[in-house]
C-alpha cells in the first residue's frame, strides 16, 4: 500500500496535483464550448501561434513568467483576430485564413528564436514541466480559472442560444460576435495559463478530449459543461499519478489516458457509441407501433394495446 | 390576444455588397394571418425574412413594428432558419430546446421558476410535442422538428413568426400538420408569415401572400392575388435587378 501513497509524501507531487486539477477543471469546462462551437481546429492552430510570441517577450524583456504570458497573449489574439478579419473582408474562408496565419506566424517565432540567446526547448513547449510547477506558475492558473469559469457560468445561457444556432440568436439581440470573440479569448487565456504548466500538446488535450468524451454520453449541455471539468480534471490527476506509479513523462501519460478514455466512449457508450446496439433495448416494434397509432388512431378490429396478442 | 401585432415595411431596399437584393418595398401586415412569401430563387425571401428578423439592416427606408417608431424587443420575433442550417446532432433534448425560449428573457441571472417550466409545458402541449419532449433532437422527423422550433417561439412570447422553408423536405401529411399548426397561431393572433415555393398548395396553406421577385409583385388576401397574371410576373420573369429592360 505505501507505492499508493507515496506520491501524496512529496511536496512537488502535491503541488502538480493541485496544478493539474485546476488546469484539468477549467480546460475540461471551456472544452465544452469550444465542440460545441466546433473550434478544435482553431485551438490546435492557435496553439502554433503561441510560439513567436514567447521568441518577442523573450527577446524584448527577457525570460520570465510575464514577458512569456504577454507575448502568447498578444500573438494568439493577433493570429485569431487576423483571420477573422481576413474571412469577413474578402472570400477567404475562416480556416483557410487561420492556417496562413498560424503557419506564418510559427515559422516566424523560429526565426525568432534562433536570435534569442536563451535556449527555449521544443519538449518543454510542446509537453510543459508539470512536476516542476513554481508558485507564480499556480497563481497564474488560480487566477485565469477564476476569470474563466465565472464568465462561463454566468454567460451560459447567451452562450448557449448562440452556440445552438447563431443566426436565431442574432434575431434575439444576442450580440454573436463580442461572444465569439470572448470564447476566443478564454481559450488563448486558458491555453496560455498551461503553457507553463503542462505544454501546448497537453493543453490542447485538456480543451477538446473532456467534452468530446462526454459529449458521447449525454444530451444535455450542462452536462456536457461540468462533465467534461469533471472528466478533464480527475482524468489529469489520473494521469499524473499513473506516471509516477509507472515511472513515464507525465504530461505524455495524461493525454494518453484522455485519449483512451475518448476511445473507450467511441466504442462502449451506451448512447452513442459504435457498438450501442447491444445496449439497446429490445421492444423497438412495439414503440414504433405505439407511434404509429399515434398518428393514425386506433385500428378497428385490431388490439386495444401494442403489448396484447403476444 | 390583447396587443395586436403588425409590421410595416416602409420603402425598404435591402443590398448585399452594395448589390440590391430587395428594392424598395413596402407592405403592411397584420397580426391573425398565415403569409405566403412567393418568388422564385434569388427573389430576395430569405432576404426579407432576415431583414424583418433584424439580420440584416436596411440600405433605404424602416422597418416599423406595431405602429411604433420604438426598437421592437429580442424576443417579440421568432426567426426559424432553414432546417439544414441547424445542427441536429447538438446535445439537447426537446423540452432543452424549448427552454431556450425563455432564456433571453431571463437574463444571465434570474432563476429559472416554475412559472417558466409552466410557460415550457405549455408551448410543448400546444404543439403537441408532451411525449417526445424527452427525445434528442435528432430523433424527430421533419414536421416534429418545426413544431419543436414553433414551441421553443412561443416559450420566448415571440408575436411574429418568420418560418424559412418550412415545408421544404416534409412529405405531404406533415406538410398538412404543419400547415394548420401555423393556422392555428394565426387564429390566434400572431403572424406567421413564410418563404414558400410550391404554387399547388400555397392557396390551402396561407390566407395571405407576398408575391416577390426583387420587388413587390403583388400583396394580399390569396383569394384575390393568387392569380395567372401575378404568378407569371412573379416566376416567368427575370428577377429583377434594378433596370427596367
Amino acid at each position: 500500500m505505501n507505492w499508493l501513497l507515496e506520491p501524496f509524501h512529496h511536496e512537488f507531487m502535491r503541488r502538480a496535483l493541485l496544478g493539474c486539477a485546476l488546469i484539468g477543471f477549467t480546460n475540461g469546462y471551456l472544452s465544452a464550448f469550444i465542440v460545441l462551437r466546433r473550434m478544435a481546429l482553431m485551438a490546435d492552430a492557435l496553439s502554433h501561434s503561441l510560439l513567436p510570441g514567447l521568441a518577442v517577450g523573450i527577446l524584448l524583456f527577457g525570460f520570465s513568467p510575464v514577458s512569456i504570458f504577454v507575448g502568447g497573449l498578444v500573438a494568439a489574439m493577433l493570429v485569431a483576430l487576423g483571420s477573422e478579419v481576413i474571412s469577413r473582408s474578402s472570400r477567404i474562408k475562416e480556416e483557410t485564413a487561420l492556417a496562413v496565419l498560424y503557419t506564418l506566424a510559427f515559422s516566424a517565432g523560429i526565426v525568432l528564436l534562433s536570435f534569442a540567446h536563451v535556449q527555449v526547448e521544443l519538449e518543454h513547449y510542446l509537453f510543459g514541466n508539470i512536476l516542476g510547477l513554481s508558485n507564480s506558475d499556480l497563481w497564474v492558473t488560480y487566477a485565469i480559472s477564476l476569470t474563466i469559469l465565472p464568465a462561463l457560468v454566468a454567460l451560459q445561457r447567451p452562450l448557449l442560444v448562440m452556440l445552438f444556432e447563431p443566426s436565431v440568436a442574432r434575431s434575439q439581440g444576442v450580440n454573436v460576435v463580442v461572444l465569439n470573440y470572448l470564447l476566443v479569448t478564454f481559450l488563448v487565456l486558458a491555453m496560455i495559463s498551461s503553457l507553463q504548466a503542462v505544454g501546448v500538446i497537453l493543453a490542447l488535450g485538456l480543451l477538446v478530449a473532456p467534452a468530446a468524451t462526454v459529449y458521447l454520453f449525454s444530451d444535455s449541455c450542462p452536462a456536457l459543461f461540468w462533465g467534461g471539468g469533471i472528466v478533464g480534471g480527475i482524468g489529469a490527476c489520473v494521469g499524473l499519478l499513473l506516471s509516477y506509479w509507472l515511472n513515464i513523462p507525465a504530461g505524455a501519460c495524461i493525454v494518453l489516458l484522455l485519449g483512451l478514455t475518448f476511445f473507450a466512449a467511441y466504442i462502449c457508450s451506451p448512447r452513442y457509441g459504435v457498438f450501442r446496439h447491444l445496449f439497446m433495448r429490445r421492444h423497438l416494434h412495439e414503440e414504433s407501433l405505439l407511434r404509429w397509432r399515434e398518428a393514425n388512431g386506433p385500428v378497428p378490429g385490431a388490439g386495444p394495446g401494442p403489448t396484447e396478442g403476444k | 390576444m390583447e396587443n395586436p401585432c403588425s409590421l410595416e415595411i416602409k420603402d425598404a431596399t435591402v443590398a448585399y455588397n452594395r448589390v440590391p437584393a430587395i428594392h424598395h418595398l413596402n407592405l403592411k401586415i397584420e397580426g391573425g394571418h398565415c403569409v405566403a412569401l412567393m418568388g422564385p430563387n434569388g427573389a430576395g425571401k430569405t432576404t426579407l425574412l432576415k431583414t424583418i428578423a433584424g439580420l440584416l439592416t436596411v440600405e433605404t427606408g424602416e422597418i416599423v413594428f406595431h405602429g411604433l417608431q420604438q426598437k421592437r424587443t429580442g424576443s417579440e420575433i421568432a426567426y426559424l432558419p432553414q432546417r439544414e442550417q441547424v445542427d441536429w446532432d447538438f446535445p439537447i433534448t426537446v423540452r432543452g430546446l424549448v427552454e431556450m425560449g425563455c432564456y433571453i428573457g431571463l437574463g444571465w441571472w434570474r432563476r429559472f421558476g416554475p412559472e417558466h417550466r409552466q410557460t415550457v409545458e405549455q408551448a410543448l402541449a400546444t404543439m403537441h410535442l408532451e411525449s417526445l419532449a424527452a427525445r434528442q433532437i435528432s430523433a424527430l422527423s421533419g414536421g416534429q422538428q418545426q413544431r419543436a422550433f414553433l414551441a421553443r417561439s412561443l416559450a420566448q412570447k415571440a408575436r411574429i413568426f418568420l418560418l424559412d422553408e418550412p415545408f421544404a423536405g416534409l412529405d405531404r401529411p406533415s406538410q398538412e400538420s404543419l400547415a394548420r399548426t401555423m393556422r392555428e397561431l394565426a387564429a390566434a393572433g400572431y403572424m406567421v408569415i413564410a418563404s414558400h415555393h410550391d404554387l399547388k398548395n400555397a392557396a390551402d396553406f396561407f390566407d395571405q401572400m407576398i408575391f416577390l421577385n426583387g420587388e413587390l409583385i403583388a400583396f394580399g388576401d390569396s383569394a384575390t392575388v393568387f392569380t395567372d397574371e401575378n404568378l407569371a410576373r412573379t416566376f416567368n420573369t427575370e428577377v429583377f435587378s434594378g433596370t427596367h429592360a
